[in-house]
């Protein structure tokens, strides 16, 4: 039963694999083989361990699937930024850059009343833990799971941080007039 | 892109969110309810909802639908149990 188990999840694996090697050009061959197999490995542990969840509202292969694809997903992203360190700076250029994103027209972000706001709020409104992770994922795009590495957490822990960082900085948005609340636009 | 819609975008949006661990938990039941035809938004609205606001979990739903439509991995071993 395990042999099977891990013979469809390396085979996942490698689709998986497959499917984003344009993402990752850089790891192939060997190295790629021995991410899928390790990939394969933590799946199978992690489907035995959580075994008891599987509340049979879908098939057993969809839901062991899941594993799979995100010890891959962790795995090469993982891979992909062990050499790279993640941008926390709240800086001008960061910004700049951000406001150069609206295409044409105004470029510098002083320009930017709304962007300027959002700055604003940024600075005053988050934790330091709250604006690394919003500067690091939102604003240059790294992801999740590189940032859950790079400080010792989880993509769910990590998730939850920017999700209270964007909340805070929704609602002064809304109560300074910059964003209509809610369910009015 | 306007200003408006950039910051909407870093802001993602405020619905009912049930994070990485609560979406993950439901899925394979997601990704079987979209390729039955269900009105997925309706049935899980909270995985929908995190799906949009979270660009990991949802490369991720694609690589599950994929090989839940058996059109990267092959035969499903499992299919006749």
């Amino acid at each position: 039963m395990l042999t099977r188990l891990h013979d469809l999840l390396l085979r996942a694996a490698h689709a998986e694999a497959n499917r984003r090697s344009h993402l990752y050009p850089e790891i192939g061959g060997t190295e790629l083989d021995d991410l899928c197999n390790q990939a394969a490995d933590d799946a199978v542990v992690a489907v035995t361990r959580k075994l008891d969840g599987y509340r049979g509202a879908s098939r057993f292969t969809t839901w062991a699937y899941g594993f799979v694809i995100l010890e891959v997903s962790v795995k090469l992203r993982r891979h992909a930024w062990r050499q790279g360190r993640i941008p926390t700076a709240d800086d001008d250029a960061t910004w700049d850059r951000i406001a150069e994103e609206r295409g044409s027209g105004l470029k510098r972000v002083e320009e930017a009343d709304l962007l300027r706001a959002l700055r604003r709020a940024v600075t005053h409104e988050l934790t330091p833990r709250q604006k690394e992770v919003f500067v690091a994922v939102a604003l240059n795009g790294v992801q999740i799971d590189v940032v859950a590495d790079q400080l010792q957490s989880t993509r769910g822990a990590v998730y939850k941080v920017l999700h209270d960082a964007r909340g805070k900085l929704r609602r002064r948005l809304e109560r300074e007039g910059h964003l209509e609340p809610e369910g009015t636009r | 892109m306007s200003e408006r819609d950039l910051v909407h975008r870093l802001l993602g949006t405020s619905g009912d969110d049930p994070g990485c661990d609560g979406a993950f938990a439901l899925l394979a039941e997601y990704v079987e309810g979209e390729l039955g035809d269900g009105d997925v938004e309706i049935l899980l609205p909270g995985v929908a909802e995190h799906l949009r606001n979270c660009p990991a979990c949802r490369e991720d739903y694609e690589g599950v639908a994929a090989l839940a439509a058996g059109r990267v991995a092959g035969d499903d071993p499992y299919a006749e149990q």
